[in-house]
């Protein structure tokens, strides 16, 4: 809401609800996000009473529902920009949709249209807080041996396997790890489950 | 600004701007008379009602470039009406200044059936003459008592011997 | 340095208990209801809202019932509570030649469009005790003369002399540019004007009553006169993104006041007036003059003129300005420093130690 834009009026026949008591169900969410940074790899599970919008995890919409606000951006990868997902967020939590990545502080993502991660906003060594959060829809996540994580928050190492990301990531993912205390964080969401990958987190494949 | 929108308006052909204006001031017991009814118990919510602030922004010099003046409090919400009481699929909307949840809802569902032909019928049809009524005497009573403390000042002539320092006929 | 204590829980809690009892007072007397402290002392009311930065009459008449009357701390209570609520956004600019009038004065023109409305003033009053309120007598309601329609919507004064291109123009960009926002972003000086406004517009009006005065009496270069003082109500508007189009949302009651200064003129600008502006919510009408004496006193650098006067320097007059930081920050001297206080004490002894030996010594 703002005097000089107003912006392009959202169509609410097209808004499907948000959390049916958000206060609540918005800690919940909050709470399995900072486990998910704090223990990074480990699955969360994201309940979450809010109807999806199409193409949407169910955790990924559930957590992009209780941390944004009107303070916040969003860039949203092709296909979902195309869905209702958009307005239903600009909707229930006052965010803005930026078009220009460096822009975002949050994106929300499926793992084909990820953009590469040296586009994202890494924040710089005064503020790195600022680098982008990154929510990517994978096609499941498990925590057979697959890969060994290790860095803080893992006490000795965490396995995690992860279906969907492309061949790219991992070599992608050393180079943001390298950058710290730049970088971005991810949030590997599929279905109901959630994992946090921070970027002190480091990753043998 | 709608400040000037007569009653006559309102009665032909109010827009949504005219009506949404008009229910945010209406007294609660009156919507609650008119509209409690129809809301019924389970609307169907979009937005829960939630108490926010809004930034209230003047402009320097009351003409010139904008500054935030300080808050307001605001409630909104956005809602589908009760089926089991008025088949209506069109989604109400309610800002209202102050906190009251059940202002901004029954507001919103007065929104909601307005939009629709159909569902006006189901609504009062005095409705928002009274809304506008009461505003309009509300106004009028401000406006009188303020005029009657209207006044003419003058200035009496301190050099002039003789002159007249009557005051000019009002 | 603060050292933590503990301890006293008990005590606190009884400390409350005896706070709620002095609050309440004799029980033997009806309880006020906060409705009657909004209905009854509205002046108390507004200037909490004024300086809590939050117009909302039924909180702030509640803060003032909390805090038995103590405006700072019910302003702090206002505050506090405006901290726990989401912010939805920004009104469209309100316009205050639409105001609905209570009062509208000029001291500058006797003669006006709309004409010299005194409202509810204490000024004509002879300052004497009236103690026939003590008896709360009833009162009959105020006389009422017909009005036109448009009775309540008068132009500004100064359009007057801005047309006569004798008052300094309002500069107005097309841009419009989007105003710093004091409840986001931190004051950085210099300030521009908005953001002054807008820490002017929140300031304990004591400290602004004060700075105005000061310049007044010649610390500061002003020659004033209230161009105009109104006092009603305005539309509140905003464009939720939802609708796409402006919501009118309730009224809110508003003091202005437009300053008229003297100038001398510079080598770019010829002699004309300046301006000064107030505005504040409710009835503050010693707040918003207050407020635009002020204002124009901080224009000194824009104007090419020295800067010799407390009114005039601005990171004095910002960072002091706001009666919740200076309570909090004077009053903290209350709480425990037992460690500091023990430290210095030490340091005292032996200074004093060290200078006997000096003395016997020598």
């Amino acid at each position: 809401m703002n005097a000089a834009t107003g912006g392009t009026p959202l169509d609410l026949n097209a808004v499907g609800p948000g959390f049916s008591d958000p206060p609540l169900a918005s800690q919940a969410v909050f709470r399995a996000a900072l486990n998910a940074f704090a223990r990074p790899g480990r699955i969360q599970r994201v309940a979450s009473d809010a109807p999806h919008p199409s193409g949407a995890a169910p955790a990924a919409a559930a957590l992009l529902l209780a941390l944004l606000d009107p303070d916040c951006t969003l860039w949203l990868a092709p296909r979902l920009a195309h869905g209702s997902a958009a307005a239903w967020l600009r909707f229930h939590t006052g965010c803005r949709i930026v078009s220009e990545l460096r822009e975002a502080q949050f994106l929300w993502s499926d793992a084909d249209q990820m953009p590469p991660f040296e586009h994202l906003p890494a924040g710089s060594e005064f503020e790195p807080e600022t680098a982008a959060t990154c929510l990517v829809q994978v096609e499941a996540l498990g925590d057979t041996p697959g890969w060994r994580l290790q860095g803080p928050g893992i006490e000795r190492t965490q396995p995690l396997t992860v279906r969907g990301l492309d061949a790219t990531f991992l070599a992608q993912w050393r180079a943001n790890h390298a950058a710290f205390p730049r970088g971005i964080d991810l949030l590997l969401c599929a279905g109901e489950c959630v994992a946090g990958l921070p970027r002190t987190t480091c990753i043998e494949g | 600004m709608l400040q000037d929108d007569g009653i006559a308006a309102v009665l032909t052909a109010p827009s949504r701007q005219t009506w949404m204006r008009l229910l945010s001031r209406a007294p609660l017991q009156m919507l609650e008379a008119y509209l409690a009814d129809l809301a019924g118990a389970q609307p169907r919510w979009l937005r829960r009602p939630e108490s926010g602030l809004v930034m209230v922004q003047g402009r320097i010099g009351g003409n010139g470039e904008r500054f935030n003046l300080g808050e307001v409090t605001v409630t909104r919400c956005a809602l589908r009406t009760d089926p089991e009481r008025v088949r209506c699929e069109h989604v109400g909307v309610a800002y209202v200044l102050g906190r009251s949840a059940r202002h901004a809802e029954l507001a919103a569902t007065a929104d909601a059936l307005l939009q629709d032909p159909l569902s006006r019928a189901r609504l009062p049809t005095d409705l928002l003459t009274r809304i506008a009524e009461g505003l309009a005497e509300r106004q009028a009573a401000q406006d009188e008592k303020a005029r009657a403390t209207r006044v003419e000042f003058f200035t009496a002539a301190r050099e002039s011997v003789g002159e007249p320092t009557e005051p000019p006929p009002s | 340095m603060y050292v933590a204590v503990k301890g006293g829980e008990v005590a606190i809690q009884n400390s409350h208990a005896l706070l709620a009892e002095l609050r309440r007072g004799d029980p033997a007397l009806p309880e006020l209801s906060a409705a009657q402290i909004h209905a009854q002392l509205r002046l108390a009311v507004d200037r909490v809202m004024s300086e809590g930065s939050l117009y909302d009459p039924e909180l702030a008449a509640l803060a003032l019932k909390q805090a038995a009357g103590d405006v700072v701390e019910a302003i702090f209570l206002l505050r506090a509570y405006r901290t726990t609520l989401p912010r939805f956004g920004y009104s469209v600019p309100i316009e205050t030649t639409r105001m609905r009038l209570w009062r509208r004065i000029s001291a500058t023109f006797k003669d006006l469009p709309g004409g010299q409305i005194l409202g509810p003033t204490y000024d004509y009053t002879q300052r004497l005790l009236d103690f026939a309120l003590l008896a709360g007598t009833p009162v009959p309601p105020a006389p009422r003369a017909p009005a036109a329609t448009t009775a309540g919507l008068c132009p500004g004064v100064l359009d007057l002399l801005d047309r006569e291109g004798l008052i300094e123009p309002q500069p107005l960009s097309a841009a419009d540019p989007e105003p710093i926002d004091l409840t986001r972003e931190p004051m950085r000086f210099p300030a521009p004007r908005a953001a002054r406004l807008q820490n002017l517009a929140r300031a304990d009006e004591g400290f602004l009553l004060a700075l105005a005065y000061s310049s007044q009496r010649g610390y500061a270069h002003t020659h004033p006169f209230a161009g105009e003082v109104r006092f009603g109500s305005v539309e509140v508007e905003v464009i939720p993104e939802e609708l796409g189009f402006p919501v009118s949302i309730g009224d809110v009651a508003l003091t202005e006041c437009q300053m008229i200064n003297q100038f001398a003129g510079s080598a770019r600008q010829p002699p004309q007036f300046t301006r000064g502006y107030g505005l504040a919510f409710g009835h503050s009408e010693r707040k918003a003059m207050a407020m635009s004496l002020v204002d124009r006193a901080l224009r000194a650098p824009e104007l090419g003129e020295a800067i010799e006067s407390p009114a005039q320097m601005e990171e004095f007059v910002l960072s002091h300005s706001d009666n919740l930081e200076a309570s909090g920050f004077v009053q903290h001297l209350k709480l425990p420093h037992y460690v500091d206080f023990q430290s210095e004490l030490e340091l005292v002894r032996r200074m004093r130690a060290a200078d006997t030996v000096q003395q016997s010594e020598s």
